[in-house]
């Protein structure tokens, strides 16, 4: 009875009809010892299947664990990089140009300081310039 | 995803993308190689990995595309060195073939069918996927399925037969 159901079966997986698990029902009856001689000959087919099915992939995984981000930080650095020359420079102009109203300012205030000098000695002409003149007036 | 999350995602098929490339590739190293490389390129997407329905079918799709592209660029490249290289590979699988005996014939049968036939019989009797699934992979309806993996078995079957035969006579 057996044997009738599995060279049924057979019939349909030949033609693609059998369900997954007929087809293991199959592959469980030839993985057996005693196979009716007749069918033998479909034996090293179903052996196989199961055989392929135990074969393992062995070779390693070289998982960098930062793969990718590697290349995102030598982006990064090189916007900061870049940020940074940037920046530098106009904090440097920044500086030079304080500098240089520093030293604007230096020069001015020196001479205003002239000038203001100036303006005292010519306080003192006025001075004198009343004194001659009340002179003149007492004349 | 951390590194063991997807090692967890990836282990379950990881053997099946294997044994896929081997179909397709025949040698054990190139078929390394591109399980290596399609699970280095999935690793690569790992931020994506969550929104794809089904991981497993989505590898297996990359590596049968991988592997199709392989061959053909094998083939396009220089065809007179492939040819030897291909000569050199099956002779010394032949004996291995030999040494199992049997077995290996089936091997060496599945390598002979047609590409596609080839498909469907590894997925359907090697990793027992239902209809559905093949579909999806290999983009094919499921009565094309069935006509393609009844002749892939049919040959299989005729072939075993004659060697059988050869064997025992």
């Amino acid at each position: 009875m057996e044997l009738d159901r599995i060279e049924k079966l057979l019939e349909k997986y030949l033609e693609a009809s059998t369900s997954i698990g007929e087809e293991k029902e199959l592959r469980a009856y030839f993985s057996q010892e005693s196979v009716a001689s007749h069918l033998k000959q479909y034996a090293p087919m179903f052996q196989y299947f199961s055989a392929a099915k135990e074969e393992r992939y062995t070779k390693g995984l070289p998982l960098k664990k930062r793969n990718i981000n590697y290349r995102w930080l030598s982006i990064a650095a090189m916007a900061v990089l870049l940020f940074g020359i940037y920046f530098g420079k106009e904090y440097q102009e920044k500086k030079e140009a304080e500098f240089a109203y520093n030293e604007t300012k230096k020069a001015l205030t020196l001479l205003a300081d002239n000038f203001s000098r100036g303006t005292e000695k010519v306080a003192y002409l006025k001075e004198f310039e009343n004194a001659t003149q009340k002179i003149y007036n007492k004349n | 995803m951390k590194q063991s999350e997807f090692l967890n995602v990836v282990m379950p098929f990881k053997d099946k993308l294997y044994r896929l490339a081997k179909r397709l590739l025949v040698s054990r190293e190139e078929a390394e190689d591109a399980t290596q490389e399609i699970l280095m390129k999935l690793w690569s997407k790992n931020e994506n990995i969550g929104k794809y329905k089904n991981v497993e079918a989505f590898a297996m799709t990359m590596t049968k595309n991988f592997c199709l592209d392989r061959l053909k660029s094998k083939q396009a490249g220089n065809l007179k060195l492939v040819h030897s290289n291909y000569g050199d590979n099956n002779s010394s699988l032949q004996k291995q073939v030999e040494a199992k005996d049997s077995l290996g014939w089936v091997e060496k049968i599945m390598e002979e069918l047609p590409e596609q036939q080839k498909l469907v019989l590894q997925l359907r009797d090697v990793e027992e996927y239902d209809f559905d699934e093949i579909g999806e992979l290999l983009n094919m309806k499921p009565t094309a399925i069935r006509v393609a993996l009844s002749r892939a078995r049919k040959t299989v079957r005729e072939k075993l037969m004659q060697k059988h035969s050869y064997g025992i006579g």
